[in-house]
């Protein structure tokens, strides 16, 4: 983050409430060994190891986890939904990607 | 004195371990809903709920041990505190969190220390139980040293803070590293640890996160005794009126 | 914990009443009628905004203030099993209020101003936490009667039109299933157990019962604010279909362990096919609310005294952090 963000930041949390957030991070957990990683939540943190222990007290209190990554929100850079449709939408149309466009005839197997 | 009988020395130690967990337990758990920030709240009870888990399980062994028919919930709710043998560590106020997080960093380093050698007893049911509360030791003692590390190179307020909690916790250190005959017979056969050992890799860890907290480790001085002997400071007493109100209260009520 | 039926206090003008819409809300109010979540950053009309925040914020603030009352039994709890079931239900409180202020936060709010607003007393938290914890049995009907009244509430909300939201109800739902159980657990050992047992847990249910059926919040059938938000899907049933479900569930448990429920108005309407009961003293409710409750004083007293006592540690954090990233740049040079 650039210095200048980072004051504008800086004044704005301490107009609105006197005191700064600890930076925000968003919370990843691999829930048993062969899965992927899922977005659990986030939390406030002072820095990337207490996040990480932070998280481990706050999303894994039934054992929901075996790995845990934690990013700082700021660093997730997202697309736009009101980009959505011109993103996504002509994915849509490209049937031919999948099996189901190719028509087999009766009687072929393991194909 | 007395030769003491390899179980009453079992159960005098048991006690030692099991009520210095409990107390200390309790303690963290008068944080709930008052911690300085949501998230170390939760961490904070997690540590608490770590050793209430450990303090059942020791004091359950406790009472098979005694055999006079007692359980568990019997020996935390039904004795008063002369027959505690917790740390005096243990009972002391919480202050505020800097002076919480030093008590945990001196107990914590020691305490991961003492389950890590208590996986080799001889006796195989404390070995075990030391080897569920060693990952937990490992967890609290990651736990106490970050924040004392973050509190003693933080703030110049920060700093004097938790400063000020060393030299006032100091003089409890030297408890846990205090044999007694129920210690040292047990030793002798093997099932609990060499405590001048533990000691020099305690003050190994302590003073690897102290240079990192920028704080210094108070000269050696005279160090306060007698909670292993049962003989407490007074907050103990308070602290055991709260806990036992109800058993107390209403007596032979089931909860 | 809970949300109560008082997100938006009737007359508040600071929540519009969306007039009829330009081809932007038609087309979000479409996709909340197919069903389909909104996101954080999905177009959304002002006011659905400002009605979420102010409820997700209420909701989290409950949570955090919920646990001043049971937390004052942690230290007292009887056993060394309800001593760790408790501690480990008030934590979960906790982590539920961080969930939701998390989720607050993605409408573009910080936890930081959301604290603010409830420790300047701005911001409104379920009144049914300012009454006292005055025995151990007031742990077993918070349990089995807050609890109780907050999983109705609870259920309906994990199908709330806001994704985040609804994803944070639906772990929070999943948390709290041993809430109500626990409760109901104690107060049936108390039930079960010698006369002054009895006599905690009945004495619990008389104090706990009238406030348990406030929490759903004043009946809300004529509030414009409420048909809108049924509208949005952020509330998905009403205040009124809602406190009778509770009735209709709690009062079979109640008789179960030979407890009379503080009703002389209550008795079964088989046409109906649920329980009728007696008037609701909505001035209490609106005392509590208003600030006058047995403890509001000392909940958000505690409230500003963690926050302010820990002022110092969240400062010295972030002053440690910011000296460990500026020893790590001169470092690399």
């Amino acid at each position: 983050m650039d210095q200048g963000r980072a004051m504008t930041e800086k004044a704005k949390g301490e107009k609105a409430a006197g005191e700064r957030d600890w930076p925000l991070f968003e919370v990843f957990v691999r829930s048993k060994t062969g899965l992927a990683h899922r977005h659990f939540g986030s939390l406030h943190a002072p820095d990337q190891a207490m996040a990480l222990d932070m998280a481990r007290d706050v999303y894994t209190r039934r054992a929901e986890g075996v790995s845990i990554w934690v990013v700082p929100s700021a660093a997730i850079v997202a697309s736009d939904p009101g980009e959505k449709a011109a993103l996504f939408d002509p994915m849509a149309e490209k049937a031919y990607r999948h099996p189901t466009f190719y028509p087999m005839p009766d009687g072929v197997k393991n194909i | 004195m007395a030769t003491l009988d390899r179980s009453d020395a079992l159960f005098r130690y048991l006690l030692r371990l099991g009520d210095t967990a409990l107390v200390l337990g309790h303690r963290l758990s008068e944080w709930c809903g008052h911690g300085p920030v949501l998230e170390e709240d939760i961490a904070l009870a997690n540590v608490a709920l770590d050793l209430t888990g450990q303090a059942n399980e020791l004091l359950t062994y406790a009472a098979e041990v005694e055999g006079r028919g007692r359980d568990a919930d019997a020996l935390a709710f039904l004795r008063d505190g002369f027959d505690f043998r917790n740390l005096l560590l243990a009972e002391q106020p919480n202050g505020d969190f800097g002076r919480t997080m030093v008590r945990q960093l001196l107990f914590d380093a020691h305490d991961l220390e003492l389950q890590a050698a208590l996986q080799g007893s001889t006796d195989s049911r404390l070995a075990a139980i030391a080897g569920k509360a060693v990952k937990e030791a490992a967890y609290h003692f990651k736990h106490s040293a970050d924040w004392v590390i973050r509190l003693g190179d933080g703030t110049d307020e920060s700093h004097a803070r938790v400063a000020a909690a060393l030299d006032a916790l100091w003089p409890y250190t030297g408890e846990m590293f205090q044999s007694d005959d129920a210690h040292a017979a047990l030793q002798a056969a093997g099932i609990a640890p060499d405590l001048q050992a533990l000691r020099l890799r305690w003050r190994a860890r302590i003073d690897a996160v102290l240079a990192e907290a920028t704080l210094a480790a108070p000269a050696e001085g005279w160090m306060q005794a007698g909670g292993i002997a049962g003989r407490h400071s007074e907050h103990l007493g308070h602290l055991l009126a709260t806990m036992q109100f109800l058993q107390r209260a209403y007596p032979g009520a089931r909860w | 914990m809970y949300t109560q039926g008082l997100n938006i206090a009737a007359g508040d003008k600071t929540i519009p009443i969306e007039a009829a819409a330009g081809p932007e809300a038609k087309r979000f109010q479409e996709r909340v009628d197919r069903e389909e979540k909104i996101e954080p950053k999905d177009w959304m009309p002002e006011g659905y905004r400002k009605t979420l925040v102010r409820q997700i914020s209420q909701h989290a603030h409950s949570e955090v203030v919920g646990m001043l009352p049971e937390g004052n039994w942690i230290t007292r709890a009887p056993t060394l099993r309800r001593k760790m079931v408790l501690l480990a239900k008030v934590q979960d409180e906790g982590g539920h209020g961080l969930y939701l202020y998390s989720a607050a936060e993605t409408l573009g709010v910080s936890r930081a101003e959301l604290i603010d607003q409830l420790l300047s007393g701005k911001a409104k938290y379920s009144s049914i936490f300012n009454y006292p914890t005055t025995s151990w049995a007031d742990i077993g009907a918070i349990g089995w009667l807050v609890d109780g009244a907050a999983i109705m509430n609870q259920v309906a909300l994990c199908r709330c039109s806001y994704g985040p939201y609804a994803r944070a109800m639906v772990r929070i739902c999943k948390e709290e299933s041993f809430h109500q159980r626990q409760g109901y657990e104690i107060m049936i050992a108390l039930a079960r157990g010698t006369s002054a047992q009895r006599r905690m847990a009945q004495d619990a249910l008389d104090r706990w019962w009238w406030p348990s059926l406030m929490m759903f919040g004043p009946s809300d059938k004529e509030s414009l604010h409420s048909a809108q938000s049924m509208r949005w899907k952020i509330k998905r049933q009403s205040n009124d279909e809602l406190r009778q479900r509770f009735i209709d569930v709690t009062v079979p448990q109640a008789e179960f362990i030979g407890l009379k429920v503080p009703d002389p108005a209550l008795s079964w309407n088989a046409a109906r096919g649920s329980y009728d009961f007696g008037a609701i003293d909505w001035t209490e409710f609106n005392e509590v609310l208003a600030g006058n409750g047995p403890c509001n004083r000392e909940r958000l007293a505690a409230r500003r005294k963690a926050h302010e006592d820990g002022a110092w540690v969240r400062a010295a954090a972030l002053a440690h952090a910011e000296k460990a990233r500026a020893r790590a740049m001169k470092k690399a040079g």
